[in-house]
């Protein structure tokens, strides 16, 4: 293992919403164990992210998945360079799960630890599927929780051009996906009904505020009152609606996304975050960049969501350049990624 | 004054009255917002945030990060329980103590907080859609120190772009 620790091996810890996820990555790319305890079984029976069943399960399965990404990248703990673990923005239950994990295990084996932005870490995750991504570049992450557009100027060093200001686009697509009575998690429905209907079959409110800045919680109001309207309808046109619905809230994201990527000249466009698994957004921003003539990166879909893997990513940057977090490290549950 | 109604023809209107009763808010305070999806529970907290000289732009929804926290004159604790399901998820949460805390708690979709974590005080604000732009507002004060509040909404020391007089009711 000796010619691998040079490479820097990071054990990543992730627990700020539904997943219990831990990963081992060398030297910031290379993938060598990612597993991922999904919540998604549970949350969907109650339609949603439950706290506090997220922090008990966190708990239940942390060690596990550590134990099961040890074995997998065939390393133990003592082979490892440092761990490194979410600190936010999350659940704060949640998050204080995976930071308390990752403080005993990395004071246990007297390595390092590292504290990294989960939003970053989103960032990261296109570097596993493309290690020869290289600032400058233009990222869009968009979540449930999270919606930005940021440049990312060097590695750790951010530049946010926008930001939603009410709803974050996963949220407006979650919430309008409930209402349509989609299952838990609605995002992956919507796009799949989404490809049978027409997207010009409803127009709604694109919201394109000035700047950069995104805003979802007009259309989701007009979403909203649509659809109650359709219920008068024999037939409730399900799949114009969800493919309407989605190009309006995937249409700005790409188009803003573009136009950002335009004013500063971006040299690529990567996306990241649940959101970017929507095969129209990728569709539009694949066609968007191949118009600009930058390449375009979206990870797989496992690596949109949340995982460990990206938290290893990043955690390698930030423990190459020295950064360390102490044990008295807390969880942040409005961590901003500024500056 | 335990019960006040109005109407609020705009966005502006909403974020006005959410402005007058932040820049009143005192540590302690809870405002239990109830309505449906886009009724303007957001918008309201951001007008709370701006009475309490935090930036509007700072306050976004909730519903997936669960509680954000702000910090103005006092610090703002914004929760939102779309997700939660089940009273029993609730009470897990330990939200009682930012209820109970050194600052202003907003919680959207509060009808789902149980009955044992419901403060004794408060002000209940529930927002209902009318049209696009018209919401029905009704405040519901719990506890003397809300009754005054209203009181001074009622003795027209009003919101900026506020009610007139046909609009309010005992």
């Amino acid at each position: 293992m000796a010619g691998l620790a040079r490479d820097g091996l990071i054990l990543g810890i992730e627990t700020s919403c539904d997943e219990t996820g831990a990963a081992v990555v060398a030297g910031g790319t290379r993938l060598l164990s990612n597993v991922v305890a999904s919540q998604v079984e549970i949350h969907r029976r109650f339609g949603g992210v439950v706290p506090e069943i997220a922090s008990r399960r966190h708990v239940e399965t942390l060690l596990p998945v550590v134990r099961q990404a040890l074995d997998q990248a065939g390393l133990a703990l003592s082979d490892l360079d440092a761990v490194a673990v979410t600190q936010g923005p999350g659940l704060v239950g949640a998050l204080l799960v995976g930071i308390a994990g990752a403080k005993a295990l990395a004071y246990g084996a007297g390595l390092p630890l590292v504290a990294v932005n989960h939003i970053e870490g989103h960032i990261y995750a296109n570097r596993l599927d493309f290690p020869e991504l290289e600032p400058p570049f233009l990222c869009l992450i968009a979540s449930g929780g999270h919606t930005e557009l940021l440049e990312v100027v060097d590695w750790g060093v951010y530049r946010r051009l926008g930001k939603t200001r009410d709803d974050a686009a996963g949220e407006a697509i979650d919430k309008i996906g409930r209402a349509m009575g989609l299952a838990y998690p609605a995002g992956a429905e919507l796009d799949r009904l989404a490809r049978e209907g027409d997207p010009e079959a409803f127009s709604f409110p694109r919201a394109l505020r000035e700047g950069f800045d995104f805003s979802f919680s007009g259309l989701k109001t007009a979403a909203l009152t649509l659809w109650r309207q359709l219920q008068d309808r024999e037939e409730v046109p399900l799949a114009d609606f969800a493919a309407s619905f989605q190009e309006a809230v995937v249409g700005v994201l790409a188009e803003k996304t573009l136009a950002a990527a335009r004013e500063v000249g971006a040299q690529a466009i990567a996306v990241a975050g649940g959101v970017a698994a929507n095969s129209r957004l990728r569709q539009l921003l694949s066609e968007g960049a191949a118009a600009l003539g930058v390449p375009f990166y979206v990870p797989r879909p496992a690596f949109c969501t949340d995982n460990g893997a990206m938290i290893a990513a990043a955690g390698y940057v930030r423990w190459q350049r020295g950064e360390r977090a102490g044990l008295d490290l807390n969880a942040v549950p409005n961590l901003s990624l500024d500056g | 004054m335990e019960r006040w109604t109005w109407r609020s023809t705009s966005p502006e209107e909403t974020l006005a009255l959410g402005r007058w009763l932040g820049e009143r808010a005192q540590a302690g305070d809870v405002f239990l917002m109830e309505g449906d999806l886009g009724a303007g529970k957001t918008l309201m907290t951001k007008g709370i945030a701006l009475g309490l000289g935090i930036d509007p732009e700072q306050v976004t929804s909730p519903s997936f990060t669960l509680m954000q926290v702000h910090h103005g004159r006092l610090p703002l604790y914004h929760m939102d329980l779309y997700r939660l399901e089940r009273a029993a998820d609730v009470e897990a949460l330990g939200l009682e103590e930012f209820l109970e805390g050194d600052g202003v708690a907003v919680v959207e979709w509060a009808a789902r907080l149980p009955e044992g974590l419901r403060p004794e005080e408060g002000l209940v604000v529930r927002l209902d859609v009318v049209d696009e732009q018209v919401r029905a507002v009704e405040l519901v004060a719990r506890g003397r120190r809300m009754e005054g509040l209203l009181g001074q909404l009622a003795m027209g020391e009003g919101v900026q772009q506020g009610p007139d007089d046909e609009q309010r009711k005992e």
